[in-house]
């Protein structure tokens, strides 16, 4: 939610093409540019284990992302986003196993499917104000995970269901060094999507209803519409993720997606900064590395005053469970806008170093 | 058809009903009074349910004491909570508010896991177990005591609601904020009162469902129940909260019914009341008896 009071001063802008620019610099663009650049050296110099967490990173940004375009600019609450999620993921697998559709086409089209439900769920509670849309996601995470578990011909059941490796016009995609470049084309597919989304009137719509749903009525936005048209991107995107994780993990089961999942993809656009479509990708991967480095800590504690004290390794898994409702409190009441402000903050301190105040 | 069967179950949802609607009740307690919806409702009978046990299993201290040493400390939380987290809170958008309360679901979830460890414990024997012969049924008399109780936190709410002076400044508040405070009605209490008398109740609940089931983590269940008990009540009313927690209880074991003798599909007990809320939120999204002013657009 970048107010015009970070708009540093001297920054005029004369037109309405300079007002909407993604970058507003040439330095900046160029600095993309080479980061996206960068990472795709990155199969090269990175073992599988950080290979994996990148890919992870990925995936779960994208699934964020939905989320964020959900809370963050049209400020509904999702807490069922880890059974669309799923969806995506077991849809995906079902069309590819029974349809003779290469996996290629099968991830957007399971974004679409997942959509479509999605907004089965999201039809009653976009009508409605607040926080209604909670409850029904609420209801749509209970009602999805159990269709999973009794729908044997679809799911699989209690055995988790098969997905096939990504393959297109019969080439076949192995390991994680090919995939990388899959989810990394995925998430630059989807980042330049929804900031070209925002820069729209579609877009402008969602946030003048976050910003007031009165004033945007009066303006002729119509609410129930783009209600249900943000949870239906939500849901697709959520699809998406799903879809690209059936085919990385090459199994999709249930397991671990209850609604503790939907905390974390939440967990993730709050510490990143709800609104915020760079914050989006921090908060995942600061949600993605905090367990790792939680672990890491605990092994390098291990024998310690304090490993005895809270015997670690047992309790790691709570401890960590602990630390993301801490944080995701901490960053609520400290830092409503996440990493991405804290981030703009530095930049601007570092620009005006030494008169920073 | 299995009347014996369907009776036993009637009975069985009116006792879970009316504990869904004491636990219900106090999620319309802290909505009504401080505008936050509550998704850590449920952890607090948790921690209700696991300090009773830890001082009567662990720390061997009776019944008598324990419980009403219980009831200080979750009144003596439910003030912590609200000052500390939910104090700072006001004034912030309401999703905001929503996602503190989910934060603190999950950090109360792994903070007892973490110090009672994962397993369910058997509650202490608080009364002889026994079961009671009342109309040709046989009903346990744990399941009697935990209906006598929620009925009794039914009344005596009522009664502190309509006849004590604490409870008219709650309902002032409720009313209107600034009213309230203008009549010299300290709203800062009001809310942390709510916060304790919300949590103490919840606990009472959760020593209630543990004498009977058992302290386990499936106990913040209930907390995720209130959504289609207060949905379908009303989100705002209290009388309505417990009439749809008694008839979301009665419904599941309907529904239970059904599924043990026609459909065997299995599970339907579980996931019943959540296509119940989501037809709730359909065709009639205020409830039951809620107000009727939310904006429909």
């Amino acid at each position: 939610m970048a107010g015009p009071a970070l708009i540093p001063a001297g920054d005029f802008r004369t037109s309405y093409a300079a007002d909407t620019t993604i970058f507003p610099t040439k330095t900046s663009r160029n600095f993309a540019i080479a980061g996206v650049l960068l990472l795709c050296l990155a199969p090269q110099f990175f073992g599988g284990y950080w290979l994996s967490i990148l890919i992870q990173i990925g995936i779960f940004s994208i699934a964020a992302l939905g989320l964020n375009i959900l809370v963050g600019f049209t400020g509904q609450i999702s807490i069922g986003h880890a059974a669309f999620f799923l969806l995506g993921a077991f849809t995906s697998a079902y069309i590819s196993n029974n349809a003779p559709i290469p996996v290629f086409f099968a991830i957007p089209l399971a974004g679409v499917i997942t959509a479509l439900v999605g907004l089965i769920f999201g039809i009653p509670a976009a009508r409605l104000k607040g926080l209604y849309l909670v409850i029904a996601t609420l209801a749509a995470q209970y009602i999805l995970l159990d269709f999973f578990s009794r729908a044997e011909w679809f799911s699989g059941g209690s055995v988790p269901a098969s997905a096939e490796p990504f393959s297109i016009f019969g080439y076949t995609l192995r390991g994680d060094k090919q995939y990388f470049y899959v989810v990394l084309a995925y998430v630059l597919l989807s980042y330049i999507l929804v900031t070209n989304l925002m820069r729209t009137r579609d877009g402008r719509a969602l946030v003048a209803i976050r910003d007031h749903y009165l004033s945007a009525e009066i303006m002729g936005i119509n609410l129930t519409k783009y209600r249900t048209l943000s949870f239906g991107l939500a849901a697709f995107f959520a699809g998406i993720a799903g879809a690209l994780y059936a085919h990385y993990q090459l199994v999709v089961s249930q397991e671990g997606f209850g609604i503790e999942r939907s905390i974390l993809f939440l967990a993730m656009i709050i510490i990143g900064g709800t609104g915020s479509i760079m914050g989006t990708l921090m908060g995942t991967a600061f949600v993605v590395l905090l367990p790792e480095s939680m672990e890491w800590l605990s092994l390098h504690l291990k024998g310690g005053a304090i490993d005895q004290a809270l015997s670690l390794n047992t309790n790691i898994t709570f401890l960590r469970e602990i630390a993301i409702g801490l944080i995701i409190i901490a960053f609520l009441m400290f830092e409503p806008d996440g990493l991405a402000h804290r981030w703009r903050q530095i930049k601007a301190y570092w620009k005006l170093y030494p008169f920073s105040h | 058809m299995n009347t014996a069967l369907l009776i036993q179950l009637l009975v069985n949802g009116l006792v879970v009903g009316t504990l869904y609607g004491v636990v219900a009740m106090s999620f319309v307690l802290i909505y009504k009074a401080t505008q936050v919806v509550n998704f850590a409702q449920g952890e607090l009978l948790l921690v209700g349910a696991w300090v009773c046990w830890a001082l009567l299993a662990k720390y061997q201290v009776p019944f008598w004491i324990g419980m009403p040493m219980t009831l200080v400390f979750m009144f003596v939380f439910g003030i912590a909570i609200q000052v500390l987290i939910l104090r700072p809170m006001i004034g912030e958008p309401i999703i905001s508010v929503i996602m503190v309360t989910i934060g603190l679901s999950t950090v109360f979830q792994a903070a007892l896991k973490w110090m009672f460890g994962v397993n369910p414990q058997p509650f202490p024997r608080v009364f002889e177990s026994q079961s009671v012969n009342l109309f040709g049924l046989q009903i346990q008399t744990v399941y009697l005591m935990s209906l006598v109780v929620s009925v009794a936190m039914m009344i005596g709410m009522a009664w502190f609601f309509r006849a004590s002076k604490y409870g008219l400044a709650m309902r002032a508040t409720a009313f209107n904020q600034q009213v309230a405070q203008s009549l010299g009605i300290s709203v800062k209490s009001v809310f942390a009162m709510a916060w304790a008398i919300s949590a103490t109740v919840s606990a009472v609940a959760g020593v209630v469902v543990a004498v009977v089931n058992g302290v386990s983590s499936g106990l913040a269940g209930y907390g995720i129940k209130v959504f289609p008990a207060a949905i379908l009540g009303g989100l705002d009313s209290v009388g309505g909260a417990v009439l749809g927690g008694i008839i979301i209880g009665l419904l599941e074991n309907i529904a239970q019914y059904v599924d043990s003798q026609y459909l065997h599909w299995g599970n339907l007990y579980e996931i019943a009341p959540f296509y119940v809320l989501i037809i709730v939120l359909m065709i009639k999204p205020y409830g039951l008896f809620g107000t009727h002013d939310i904006e429909r657009i």
